[in-house]
């Protein structure tokens, strides 16, 4: 039965897929831009390395030249997929525009499958150019220039591309299943374009840099990003929607009272919003703020693991830590930047709103990477202490414990505020339009930041700046 | 079947359908009447489960189209605002992917495909990309598309758009076939004629509110208060001072005829014809005037901007 449905599925989207391929193999505005990038594009590629390698070699550098070829590897993978970003773009906005949508949503064809099929429309033609392309600058660079691929490395760099692909075409066909024109599609795809444009300048440093085993975290990343989208997606598509949206209209004035209405909630005074909404909010965030306290705890641990890494000299920790260098600086409140508390306050904030503004555009997830820096100093720094014979305890209750007492609570709320945000964009929201279930979730995170997380983090900052630097002059000069 | 219950959709502040109340039984032809934007592609596309109701609710061939979306499109066979042709396909594969898409086997495919472009006179072109056929030949592709899988209910909106008029009475003659195989049919139109010709009901909808329905005779005789009659003398009257019996109102006089209204003419016409017979008027002809459906329209639409709505 359930092989059964899983096949009647497939057949539906594959349906779509393929009507969709069909007619995209028949546009000479597709197929010639395909053929340039995967056979033209390749063999330019090969001439640069080729031309590139005998440069370098002549000063004596061949390791420029050894990372430029599987760096131009990835390039002549990524280019196609360039076009993936157009033909998912359009997907349902063009046919929206071209009028050939209504019959097809007049199909018996469910949601899921509409959207499946035309992700797969999507992603296959560009994704087909990109395997052909890497091929062409392989068999190219191999008999040209005399450089063999490991086998892993290949699979590597097709595992990656694979996963770009995914990325921006799940997150096109999510544009334009919300957009009401081409034009709105194409500026929003900026979303997409400089992310991935930040992305492929990290992967090409990586790859400069020789470490070619992170890429594999890069492609899980861009995987679960990849899978996040294609829920938020799915979660979002309404076939009743589609044609409901005529104009893309920014109505600031309905934006404000729904926001406000959230916000407010049923309460009548503000003792009575905090008791109701503000607590109803911080209980709603308690799960992913569990979920918080792994992903900081991983912080911790993946710096104190870069303590063998990167080594701190330990002569001149014990030289600081014995000297009562340390001791003399707390006595004058010098270890810690001699800030108000007013500023100390200020700059967590801004670490929250920072985490808050990447989890938004996230899912969360840049949000929980900001948050779990200061942690992963933290287990660095510990490690660092253990390592030269130092307890790292003494660190731990001296310089952070006291105030982290209530700046560690504020950081766990507002992490779970953050990922219940984001994970509200992954979300069905029956009952509500896309826009609605947006400010409800903005609403539901300023509540939990106004309410419980701004003076949780005001306490922090008094003890930091009032308590702690007594505290750690005290344990310090035992 | 269709039955609509308050079907109500809202876009923002804005309501494009307003509490409409329609039931139209199998084997019935229901057209649906209007200005441009008053509401009649909403209605379409509330039914065809595209667009959620705001209010109301609505059953198509049995199911509800809040909770059977699917099914209801299993059952209905739309034919659109625009055709919504896909340009670079033949008109073969066009069908083949909406006939796929509606579940038909091999076999039915190819036998529904073959009969209908034989049916719409397109098999000679069934290879050729549909981006290169006539408004006309695309019209026909798209109400091909419509019946391909024998939808007990059809929606149509302007079918004979754009089709000369051979083409245009064979689609007529068509929808008439399928009414009497008791299919369910509503078709969107501007054309009162048409109308007239195939509907077993009307429906004037202007501002997403049904401002009148009824058959076409209904209408007229419901816009027609008093029965109106032409008589027509074999002279001219020459100013002859016509005196008229009790109960019959002269609303026009020409040189060789006269109108007049009446709410019994049963009593009243027997009365006059023998009063002028009596003033030496030789009658040569009396027909009873019916209003057209044109003027129906012009009048309940008219009503409405009168009523400022």
């Amino acid at each position: 039965m359930a092989v059964e449905r899983l096949q009647n599925f497939f057949a539906g989207a594959l349906l779509v897929t393929v009507r969709e391929v069909r007619e995209q193999f028949r546009d000479w505005r597709i197929i010639f831009p395909i053929v340039v990038l995967t056979l033209f594009f390749p063999v330019l590629m090969n001439y640069t390395a080729n031309r590139l390698v005998n440069f370098v070699q002549q000063y004596d550098a061949p390791i420029i030249g050894e990372r430029l070829i599987p760096f131009l590897l990835m390039v002549v993978g990524f280019f196609p997929m360039s076009i993936s970003l157009v033909i998912a773009l359009e997907s349902f906005v063009g046919e929206k525009e071209r009028l050939t949508i209504e019959p097809l949503l007049c199909t018996p064809l469910s949601d899921t499958q509409l959207y499946f099929g035309k992700l797969l429309a999507s992603l296959t033609p560009p994704l087909l150019a990109s395997y052909l392309g890497t091929f062409v600058y392989l068999i190219g660079v191999t008999y040209k220039v005399g450089w063999r691929a490991e086998p892993l490395f290949i699979v590597q760099i097709f595992v990656l591309a694979t996963m770009q692909a995914l990325v921006m075409v799940s997150g096109s066909v999510v544009i334009s299943s919300q957009t009401t024109s081409v034009r709105a599609a194409n500026l929003l795809a900026s979303f997409i374009i400089i992310p991935m444009a930040l992305l492929l300048q990290a992967i090409s440093a990586l790859m400069f840099w020789g470490r070619y085993s992170a890429l594999w975290w890069v492609a899980l990343g861009l995987l679960i990003i990849a899978g996040l989208l294609i829920r938020s997606g799915l979660a979002q598509f309404r076939r009743e929607e589609l044609l409901e949206r005529e104009m893309d209209t920014l109505n600031l004035h309905w934006i404000g009272r729904t926001f406000w209405r959230f916000f407010k909630g049923e309460a009548r005074s503000l003792r009575g919003w905090w008791r109701s909404e503000v607590l109803r909010s911080g209980r709603k965030a308690l799960l992913p703020s569990g979920l918080t306290v792994l992903v900081l705890l991983l912080g911790g641990y993946v710096g104190a693991s870069q303590a063998k890494v990167f080594v701190l000299p330990s002569e001149y920790i014990q030289e600081y830590w014995n000297s009562g260098e340390v001791i003399s600086r707390l006595g004058q409140l010098q270890l810690l930047p001699s800030y108000s508390v007013g500023l100390v306050w200020f700059q967590n904030l801004r670490a929250i709103f920072l985490a808050s503004l990447g989890g938004f555009f996230s899912f969360g997830v840049f949000g929980m990477l900001v948050l779990l820096l200061p942690f992963a100093l933290i287990g660095y720094f510990m490690a660092s202490l253990v390592q030269v014979g130092i307890s790292p305890w003494v660190f731990l209750g001296a310089f952070i414990l006291p105030h982290a007492i209530l700046e560690v609570p504020a950081i766990l709320i507002a992490g779970g505020a953050i990922l219940r945000m984001g994970a509200s964009f992954a979300t069905p929201a029956r009952g509500q339009t896309v826009g609605e279930a947006w400010l409800r979730a903005l609403a539901d995170w300023a509540r939990v930041m106004i309410g419980l997380v701004m003076p949780l983090l005001l306490g922090a900052a008094l003890v930091e700046m009032l308590i702690t630097p007594r505290l750690a002059f005290w344990l310090m000069s035992r | 079947m269709i039955e609509t219950e308050n079907l109500s959709k809202a876009f923002n502040d804005f309501w494009a359908v307003s509490g409409i109340n329609l039931r139209v039984e199998a084997g019935q032809v229901l057209a649906l009447l209007g200005p441009n934007g008053a509401g009649k592609t909403t209605t379409v596309r509330l039914l065809t489960t595209i667009l959620r109701p705001t209010y109301g609710r609505a059953w198509v061939a049995g199911y509800d189209v809040l909770n059977q979306p699917e099914k209801v499109r299993s059952s209905v066979g739309v034919l659109t605002e625009g055709h919504g042709l896909y340009p670079r396909m033949s008109a073969d594969e066009y069908l083949d992917f909406f006939a796929r898409a509606y579940r038909l086997s091999a076999h039915e495919r190819k036998q529904r495909i073959d009969e209908l472009l034989a049916f719409f006179g397109l098999a000679e072109a069934r290879r050729k990309q549909v981006g290169q056929f006539s408004k006309g030949m695309r019209q026909k592709l798209a109400l091909a598309r419509a019946l391909l899988h024998k939808p007990p209910v059809l929606l149509l909106d302007e079918p004979t758009s754009a089709m000369d008029p051979a083409s245009a009475r064979l689609v007529r003659d068509a929808i008439l076939e399928l009414r009497s195989n008791e299919r369910t049919i509503i078709v969107c139109t501007h054309n009162l004629s048409e109308a007239e010709e195939i509907a077993d009901q009307i429906a004037i909808i202007n501002h997403g509110k049904i401002i009148l329905q009824g058959s076409p005779q209904q209408l007229k005789v419901a816009l027609q208060e008093k029965a109106r009659f032409r008589v027509r003398f074999a002279s001219a009257l020459n100013g002859h001072r016509l005196s008229l019996v009790k109960g019959a109102e002269l609303l026009q006089q020409g040189e060789n005829w006269l109108l007049y209204q009446t709410a019994q003419p049963e009593s009243v016409n027997p009365s006059l014809i023998q009063a002028l017979t009596q003033q030496g008027l030789p009658i040569l002809t009396i027909e009873e005037q019916v209003c057209s459906l044109e003027e129906v329209y012009l009048h309940a639409i008219e009503g409405e901007l009168k009523d400022g709505r």
